[in-house]
């Protein structure tokens, strides 16, 4: 028992675990399935297919975290990814023998890979000021973070750019064997990034530069090279769930999309169990947290609790959570409460 | 060890850029050089400067503060809350807001220095929770319309042939206040001890805690103070105020000289940044054909200029 509430990943387990409780209480019919039109339809559908584009940013931003760096540009990447996206397949109806067809402005592959490559560039323009430049990685990130939406927006003029073209929509909304398509995107980066990780010594190497990024060097690591590839594939990961958001909604909002993205994925990083400090880092934990936010979003939605409550409550959660992780914190809760110790690790 | 001379530099090149800022707008465009045009760059910008000298003590100490602008939309909504809801006397609720502001940010500090967290994900988590209750008073915009607010934002305080606000004044006094504590007194020379290297200065003795609670509760007053400053430019309380601002706050301290590592920079830097910032939006409103983005992109464009200045700067003190 003991064993099992030292895992790791216990703790972001049991909150998930509690909000779901809350769910299966207060809201009647929560974890009823049910199979229409050859879909699979309920609230763990939706909330799962809504958390895709931010599981996907958390997983680059667990890396990032891991080697003591931070990236805010992820929402910028993520306007600028979909904007890209948007604008180069635009998109018109044709009438065609009385049938409306779809015709894309550039073929939807080529526009997909300029959208990756922006992405990228993002990612290596991040990296290389990082791992280049030896600037601290909040505010190496700051400046695409300011400029990047700046971008986004004069790129589009500032207007929403609409999208007609009905393969792209497949990307948000469409559906593979009966579950929504985003899911098997999110599962299949959480696939390649863990076998990654375990599977070759990555995964090690950048444990060891968030650990001690000096002794790292030093063992005969290339740090800048690791530090370099976690912000492009923080960047890919942003730019991918770009993809997702503007198929989703059909468009590409420069002014909106993704705004403050990447405090929700720092925050379910967190939620994961994954240290601000660097070193040990947990993947599956990331895509949990995100899940906590997307649940907990869509519990205080369907409670009928106002919307607005969702960010006092994000925030308190934040403070619970850090202060769990705070071993100052817990020798004060051994001090006050000598005897509870153990309900209370 | 950086040569004495450097940090003037950093500081100087600021100077020079907003120089060459406003002498490239008098040439391009007449009337931009009038001083009723200088003294709007401190109109608008008055509440920017505040927060922005709160986050230089933050930033001079090796912290973070992300939550000054949704402190400063809390603040205003407070404030209008009090004063059109339960007609406080507005005196009062000034003090109020201030309070409130300055305790948020203590609180903050607190948990930061007592529970070892990071500042980062502790004023995150501040910035979450002040823009939450804004919604929870209201998800509306209300306006102010107490004698005393009304009659302070419409005041002008004549100055050299043009005028200046109230606001702008109080910025400006705030601004010395800090000059004078960062550099006169012993609180001053802690905070850039303490940036400096923390283990250090608790070994000399500094009281490190109070020191750090209190430059977070000091960043938090500035915030609230600013958000009064707001509600006088505004006349409103709203949860949608000053959105972004704690960005435009560490850019404007970022490009005033100071270096986000800690424990070196001016105060005064903070003025100087603000006005590049000022500068940039009044002449991309002055221009015209320039769309609001540009703005974005020119602020982005100078933080990558003084961070990679800042980083060879640094790079070549190491090599000496």
């Amino acid at each position: 028992m003991t064993k099992l509430m030292q895992h790791p990943l216990f703790r972001p387990l049991a909150a998930l675990a509690i909000l779901l409780l809350i769910d299966l209480i207060m809201i009647p019919g929560f974890f009823h399935l049910e199979i229409k039109d050859g879909h699979l339809y309920g609230s763990l559908i939706d909330i799962a297919n809504r958390a895709a584009p931010l599981v996907l940013a958390a997983l680059g931003m667990t890396l990032v975290i891991a080697t003591r760096g931070i990236d805010i540009s992820v929402g910028a990447t993520v306007a600028i990814s979909g904007t890209v996206a948007a604008m180069l397949i635009g998109g018109t109806m044709v009438m065609e023998n009385g049938a409306p067809v779809y015709v894309a402005n550039t073929p939807m592959v080529w526009a997909l890979c300029a959208a990756m490559g922006a992405a990228l560039l993002c990612g290596a323009w991040n990296g290389l000021l990082v791992a280049g430049l030896g600037l601290q990685p909040i505010v190496a990130t700051l400046i695409l973070m300011v400029a990047g939406r700046g971008l986004a927006q004069l790129l589009t003029d500032g207007q929403i750019v609409t999208v007609y073209y009905q393969p792209f929509f497949f990307l948000g909304s469409g559906y593979l064997f009966g579950l929504p398509f985003s899911i098997f995107i999110v599962a299949a980066v959480f696939t390649v990034t863990a076998l990654l990780m375990r599977k070759t010594a990555l995964g090690l190497f950048i444990q060891s530069v968030g650990i001690n990024p000096v002794a790292a060097r030093l063992a005969g690591l290339k740090t800048a090279v690791l530090i370099f590839f976690v912000y492009v594939f923080c960047s890919a990961c942003a730019g991918l769930a770009g993809l997702m958001i503007s198929a989703n909604i059909k468009s590409a909002d420069a002014n909106n999309a993704g705004l403050l993205l990447e405090l929700d994925a720092i925050l379910a990083v967190t939620l994961g169990g994954t240290s601000l400090a660097g070193g040990k880092f947990s993947l599956a934990g990331s895509v949990i947290g995100a899940l906590i936010i997307q649940t907990l979003t869509y519990t205080i939605y369907s409670i009928g609790l106002p919307p607005e409550v969702n960010m006092v409550v994000k925030s308190v959660v934040v403070f619970l959570v850090c202060l769990s992780q705070s071993a100052e914190f817990k020798n004060m809760w051994r001090r006050v409460f000598p005897v509870r110790v153990k309900g209370n690790a | 060890m950086m040569s004495t001379r450097s940090p003037y530099f950093t500081s100087l090149v600021t100077v020079a850029l907003l120089l060459v800022l406003l002498g490239a707008g008098g040439w391009a465009y007449p009337g931009f050089l009038s001083e009723q045009v200088l003294f709007n760059l401190l109109i608008d910008n008055a509440f920017l400067l505040v927060i922005a000298v709160g986050m230089s003590f933050v930033i001079i100490s090796g912290g973070i503060d992300l939550s000054v602008g949704s402190v400063l939309a809390l603040t205003t909504m407070i404030s209008a809350w009090l004063l059109q809801t339960w007609h406080w006397p507005p005196l009062l609720v000034i003090a109020i807001s201030l309070a409130l502001g300055a305790g948020f940010g203590a609180a903050m500090g607190a948990l930061i220095h007592y529970f070892k967290l990071q500042p980062f994900i502790v004023t995150l988590a501040g910035m979450f929770l002040a823009r939450g209750l804004c919604y929870l008073i209201s998800i509306n915009s209300i306006t102010i319309d107490d004698p005393m607010f009304v009659a302070i934002s419409q005041a002008q305080l004549p100055v050299l042939g043009g005028f200046i606000s109230p606001g702008a004044l109080i910025a400006l006094l705030t601004l010395a206040a800090a000059i004078y504590v960062a550099h006169c007194t012993p609180f001053g020379r802690a905070i850039y001890a303490v940036g400096g290297n923390e283990q250090s200065a608790l070994m000399m003795g500094l009281r490190v805690a109070r020191t750090k609670v209190l430059i977070y509760a000091f960043s938090g007053f500035c915030a609230a103070l600013a958000g009064v400053l707001f509600s006088f430019y505004m006349l409103s309380g709203y949860g949608l105020h000053a959105q972004g601002t704690e960005l435009d706050a560490i850019a404007a301290v970022v490009i005033g000289g100071t270096l986000l590592s800690g424990g070196y920079g001016y105060v005064a830097g903070a003025l100087s940044g603000v006005l590049v910032l000022g500068a940039i939006q009044t002449l991309i409103a002055f221009d015209g054909t320039l769309s609001s983005w540009w703005t974005k992109i020119v602020i982005g464009g100078l933080l990558f200029i003084f961070c990679v200045v800042q980083r060879l700067m640094a790079i070549g003190a190491a090599k000496k």
